[in-house]
Parts: C-alpha cells; sequence; structure tokens
C-alpha cells in the first residue's frame, strides 16, 4: 500500500528538509567557530527519513526521535528558538540548561518524547506509549527512530518482541547510516540487512531507500495506518549514510571518500527539491525563495539563542521530582 | 468508620492494589506471571489478576528492561502502571531505563513519570544469592527516585497507595520473608500513608535504632531483650529511605545520645552508611558513643542455613552491639 500526498504536502517536505539542513549547517558552524556549549550532532543526510517519518505521523500521535532526527522535531512543531537556545545551555531552552544537545528535547504538548543518552533506551518508552493508547482505546500511534549500533542491543529485541506479543500500535524507524561512531557495519552484526531482524519477532518489516522522502513518507505513513487499526507493529529500515562524523568533533577520518562520495550524490535533500523542479511542482524562483526564507528563519532563531539569558543557579535544584 | 482487622502483610499488599485499581483505571500491573490463574510467583497479584482480569494485569514476556522501559512509556501518557519484578534481585536487569530514564525526565524536560516497581526483595527463607537481596542502596544513590521500604501490614498498604499515587517513578520494596510471617491491623479504605515520614516503632531513651524493612522486627525484639538490662531502646522504622525523614532521626539522637543503624543489605556503602554519616556530621554533639552500623556482610549472599544465618543481621547481633555502645 502506498501513502501519497498532494502537492503542498510534497513542497511542505521540501520545506522542512530545506529547514533542517540549514538548523543543522548553522550548528555545525556554530561550534567550528567556537560559539557552541558542549558538543553537537549532525544529521546530514538523514534529513529525508527524519522529516519523512515526522511527517507521516497524525497530530495526536507521538514521537521519541534520537540524535539524528532534527528534522522530526521541526516538523512535529518544536521550534528552531526552542532547539537552538537549548543547545546553547539557555532557560529559554526546552531543558531549561539541564540537558545537552538534542538530549532530552521532550515536550508532551507537542506529543514528543525526549531521549537519554544510553541507547536505545527510547524504544520501550515509545512502546509504553503505544500500549497506552491500546488500553484506553485511542487510536493513536507510537513512533520511535534507532539506529544500526543500538539494533544490536537486547533492548532493540525485547522491544520488538514486546511489541509483537502486545500487538501495539508502534512503529520503529531504523536509520541504517552505515556506522556506529567509528565501527562499520560489518563489524557490528553478520547480517546484510537489518530488516531481518524484524519476522524474527513477528514484526512486519520493509527497507526504504533513506534519502528519499516520498519513500519514507509512503512506506512510515502505510506502517502507521496499519498499527492505527490494529494490525500491529512495524519496522522499517531505512538506508542512508552519516554524512559527517558521529559528533561535531569527530573528522570521521575512518570513513572512506569514495563512500561519502558515493553517497553525496544522492543527497536527500537536493535530490527531493531536483525532483519536485522536474515534475513542475516547483520552479526555480520559488525554491530560491524557500531557500532564503529558511535561512531568514534560523538566522532569527540564531540571534533570538544566542541573546537568550542563561539559567540561574538558584534554579539547579528545582524539578527533579514532579510535586 | 474505619473497620481495623488483621491481615498479612501480602494481603495488605494485594488489598492496596486491589483498592487503587478500583479507584483509578489508570492503574495497570505489569509483570512476568502475574497474571490470569497464577497471580504471581508470591500471589500477591492474584487477587487483582481475579478481580480485573488480562486487559489490567498483564503478563509480559520476560523482557524485564523492556516491559519496565514501556512503564515509563504509559506513566507519560497519564497511566499508572504497577510493575513486578518477580524478584528485587532481577531489578538490576531494568537498571538503565530506571536510573537512566526514568529517573531523570522530570528534571530534564518536565515530564512526570508516576510509576510503582514493587521488588519483592530480602532474605532469610534459603533462597540463595539470587533471590535474597536487598538492593535498595543503587535507588537511594539516583536522583528522581524515590524508595520505600515498609516493615507492618499497615504500612505496605498505606505506603503502595502512596506509591501508586505519586507522581514520581517509586521503587517500591516488599520484605518477602514477612508475607505471610507478619500479620497485623490495618485499616479499611483507601487512605494513604504519605512517603518520606517515619514512624517510631517503640519509644525508648537510651539508644536509638534507625532501620527499615524486616530488622524494624529484629530490632523491636532485641529491644524487648534489652528492657531486661534496663536498657531502652527507641526504633525508628523510617518506612522510606527517599525521601528520608532525618527530622526524626536528629530528634531521636538528640533524646538518647546514641545511634545504631540496621538493615538487611550488605553493610558496606548502604543506606546506612549514610546515615551514620548523616548522624555525625549533624548530631554530632548529642553522641555520647560512636554510631555503629549492622548489615549483612560483603559477600554475596549464600545459600545454605549456617552460611545465610552468618551473613544475615540477627536480634542477638542488636542486643549484643546495643550493649557494647551502652558501656561505651
Ligand atoms: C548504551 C550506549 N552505549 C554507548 C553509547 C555511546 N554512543 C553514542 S551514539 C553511539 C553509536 C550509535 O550508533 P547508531 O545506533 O548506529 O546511531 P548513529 O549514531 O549512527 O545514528 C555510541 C556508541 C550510547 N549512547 N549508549
Ligand atoms: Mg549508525
Amino acid at each position: 500500500m502506498t501513502e501519497s500526498l498532494d502537492s503542498a504536502g510534497k513542497l511542505n517536505l521540501a520545506y522542512w528538509m530545506r529547514l533542517t539542513r540549514t538548523l543543522d549547517d548553522a550548528l555545525v558552524a556554530m561550534w567550528k567557530q567556537g560559539r557552541g556549549v558542549g558538543g553537537t550532532f549532525s544529521g546530514r543526510g538523514h534529513e529525508a527519513i527524519a522529516v519523512g517519518a515526522g511527517y507521516a505521523l497524525g497530530p495526536d500521535d507521538v514521537v521519541a526521535p534520537m540524535h539524528r532526527d532534527l528534522g522530526c522535531y521541526l516538523v512535529r512543531g518544536m521550534s528552531p528558538e526552542r532547539i537552538l537556545a537549548n543547545q546553547l545551555g539557555k532557560e529559554a531552552g526546552v531543558t531549561k540548561g539541564r540537558d545537552a544537545n538534542l538530549h532530552g528535547l521532550g515536550d508532551l504538548s507537542l506529543n514528543i518524547i525526549g531521549f537519554v543518552s544510553h541507547l536505545p533506551q527510547s524504544l520501550p518508552v515509545a512502546l509504553g506509549a503505544a500500549m497506552a493508547f491500546q488500553y484506553r482505546e485511542e487510536p493513536r500511534v507510537a513512533l520511535t527512530f534507532t539506529g544500526d549500533g543500538s539494533s544490536n542491543t537486547g533492548l532493540f529485541h525485547e522491544t520488538l518482541n514486546l511489541a509483537a506479543v502486545q500487538k501495539a500500535p508502534f512503529v520503529l524507524v531504523v536509520e541504517n547510516n552505515q556506522y556506529a561512531y567509528s565501527t562499520p557495519l560489518h563489524e557490528q552484526m553478520a547480517i546484510d540487512d537489518i530488516v531481518v531482524r524484524a519476522p524474527a519477532h513477528g514484526v512486519v518489516g520493509e527497507i526504504v531507500d533513506g534519502n528519499d522522502v516520498m519513500a519514507v513518507y509512503s512506506a512510515v505513513a502505510a506502517a502507521v495506518a496499519r498499527a492505527r487499526r490494529g494490525d500491529g507493529p512495524s519496522l522499517i529500515e531505512a538506508k542512508t549514510m552519516r554524512m559527517l562524523g558521529h559528533a561535531i568533533h569527530d573528522g570521521a577520518e575512518y570513513v572512506p571518500a569514495e563512500l561519502l562520495e558515493k553517497w553525496q550524490q544522492r543527497d536527500p535533500v537536493t535530490l527531493w527539491e531536483a525532483a519536485l523542479v522536474a515534475e513542475g511542482a516547483l520552479s526555480e524562483a520559488t525554491l530560491e525563495r524557500l531557500r532564503g526564507e529558511c535561512h531568514d528563519e534560523i538566522e532569527a532563531a540564531i540571534e533570538y539563542a544566542e541573546r537568550a539569558p542563561l539559567p540561574d543557579p538558584a534554579t539547579i535544584g528545582t524539578g527533579v521530582y514532579a510535586t | 468508620m474505619t473497620e481495623i482487622r488483621h491481615l498479612t502483610y501480602l494481603d495488605a499488599i494485594a488489598e492496596a492494589l486491589s483498592v487503587e485499581m478500583e479507584r483509578d483505571p489508570n492503574v495497570v500491573v505489569l509483570g512476568t506471571d502475574v497474571g490470569g490463574s497464577f497471580g504471581g510467583a508470591f500471589k500477591v497479584t492474584k487477587r487483582v489478576a481475579t478481580q480485573f482480569g488480562p486487559r489490567r494485569v498483564r503478563n509480559m514476556p520476560m523482557t524485564e528492561l523492556a516491559f519496565i522501559g514501556a512503564a515509563s512509556g504509559m506513566a507519560l501518557m497519564g497511566m499508572r502502571p504497577v510493575v513486578e519484578v518477580q524478584f528485587a534481585d532481577f531489578i538490576s536487569t531494568g537498571f538503565d531505563s530506571i536510573v537512566q530514564f526514568a529517573a531523570t525526565t522530570h528534571y530534564r524536560w518536565g515530564a512526570a513519570v508516576p510509576w510503582v516497581i514493587r521488588a519483592p526483595s530480602d532474605g532469610g527463607i534459603r533462597s540463595g544469592p539470587f533471590h535474597s537481596q536487598n538492593p535498595e542502596a543503587w535507588f537511594v544513590h539516583t536522583p528522581g527516585l524515590k524508595v520505600v521500604a515498609p516493615a507492618t501490614p499497615a504500612d505496605a498498604k498505606g505506603m503502595l497507595l502512596a506509591s501508586i499515587r505519586d507522581d514520581n517513578p517509586v521503587i517500591y520494596f516488599e520484605a518477602k520473608p514477612l508475607y505471610r510471617s507478619l500479620k497485623g491491623p490495618v485499616p479499611d479504605g483507601s487512605e494513604a500513608i504519605p512517603i518520606g515520614v517515619a514512624r517510631i516503632a517503640q519509644e525508648g531513651d537510651d539508644v536509638t535504632i534507625v532501620t527499615y524493612g524486616s530488622t524494624v522486627h529484629d530490632s523491636v525484639q532485641a529491644a524487648a531483650e534489652l528492657a531486661g538490662d534496663g536498657v531502652t531502646v527507641e526504633v525508628i522504622d523510617l518506612r522510606s529511605l527517599k525521601p528520608m525523614d532525618t527530622d526524626a532521626i536528629l530528634e531521636s539522637v538528640a533524646k538518647t545520645g546514641r545511634a545504631l543503624v540496621v538493615h538487611a543489605a550488605n553493610r558496606m556503602a548502604g543506606v546506612g552508611a549514610e546515615i551514620a554519616a548523616f548522624i555525625a556530621e549533624e548530631a554530632f554533639g548529642h553522641l555520647d558513643a560512636p554510631v555503629r552500623r549492622l548489615g549483612g556482610m560483603d559477600i554475596p549472599i549464600p545459600f545454605s542455613p549456617p552460611l545465610e544465618d552468618t551473613y544475615r543481621v540477627s536480634a542477638y547481633d542488636i542486643v549484643r552491639t546495643v550493649r557494647e555502645m551502652v558501656a561505651w
């Protein structure tokens, strides 16, 4: 089953991916210029996955993104201002200076669950959200992401097994970007496709081109629809490439240049923009304007975040417990 | 009108589950073997399994880390899951989800994670190294969690009600040697006993024993023996370890001038170490003798009766230690 989008939807995907890339580029530039605090992650190469999957969810669905999913936070309504303020440790950040970079970017008013560093601890949490929807008979779905590296953990398997047994409305997107930090796939696992782990647990699995946003969107939308119908969980393996280092400090010299060159030909953001131009849905002029808008939006957000105040040390102890 | 009945410690826990599941449809039970006609390894959930069925008392596959994580997800969505780990010893399989995810979430991004993990702990019933542990110190060391350890049937009920209603992740240690051996008055109804308030299990003037869980009973037994020497012992049952009622400790030590901390868990870096340090820092001026601690030995918990008995703190150890303190 293929879920399709009208032309407005297709343009929206282009906008969110361009906004994601613009913010990602800005983060990398700021950190290289010494304007960052601590470390940060780039999701360059993951835009189609993060945006395509996030866009496939309904407004009441819940998502638990990970550290490559900047686009998912944006498409689900978290503003660049709050994300940037968080990355700079500001009071106006999502975590009020309590958690770093993309960690902890949770906001239940946006149906976003924040993640902890320990991978893939978001998997069972998102599954629990799905189990809550199922228990209350609400037509809602929970989706989460994980990496190829994290798919080797016991928890990945425990979660898939539990999701299948519960027949929960749960969708897992595996972002296979060929590396876990410095470790290439063949040193991580003895299989070619992570998707084979899905049927082993009774979960529906599918491979998609993670650099084709429409392919990601369609596959995820179908999985979300299946979950919403009560037909249980799915796993989608989106194949892509991590185009920069593991995190900002990492030059990723261990990645063969040819591999990056190959994937660079299929950059997900420009690939989709070119496709829309080719099919006449987008003119070069509109595309130029879109890029300009994204640039201005992110520049304004940076200005806001850099000026925003740091947290007052007197607040350090507040919020450890819910009262 | 509140009628006072006598219930076992186990039935008091079962009653709390039943009362709260009746009151709040968001409360569900998750665990291995908790449901169906079986009702849990110790039968604690049998009553609610019968009463509410599999939709609310849910058998989980042996995926402790996943279902403890799932409890966090359910809690974030407004439910109040109560997880049973079959033995407290197995809680280590869920450690990441407890101490990294659940404990930090409210501080990091302001979302409440109101679950309870019920952990049947403690030994003395010849269950060996992996079915006898008291792992509370791991969790008392973790900011963001609450940790309770009721010692009486009334507290077992009232504190489980409080734990389920609390908006934070709570680890509820139930002392399994007390399940069927201890009976006591338990109020009818649905009144919670607040977390963080100690109970004076016995009043006295000469020595303060700070304790919790099964060793409350060993301490009270020791106090009866010591009364024969003319020594009166005040036994403070902490009930809650995090938050801890430090005012109650200070008040008692100010009166008695002598403090002994007793717990069933091994002594090394146990909760008693924190309490002893706290007393030394905050009540040094009141002390007439060094603070003492009793706990399990710093070894894996052995199985065979003479070995396990040597490992565990006994009422006799408490009597002997108090005599030394009084003679100091
Ligand atoms: C349990 C755990 N071990 C180690 C780390 C440190 N670490 C952070 S990301 C990462 C690699 C993750 O690889 P993958 O799951 O493929 O995601 P990617 O970063 O490639 O998107 C590692 C080892 C961690 N976060 N969690
Ligand atoms: Mg990877």
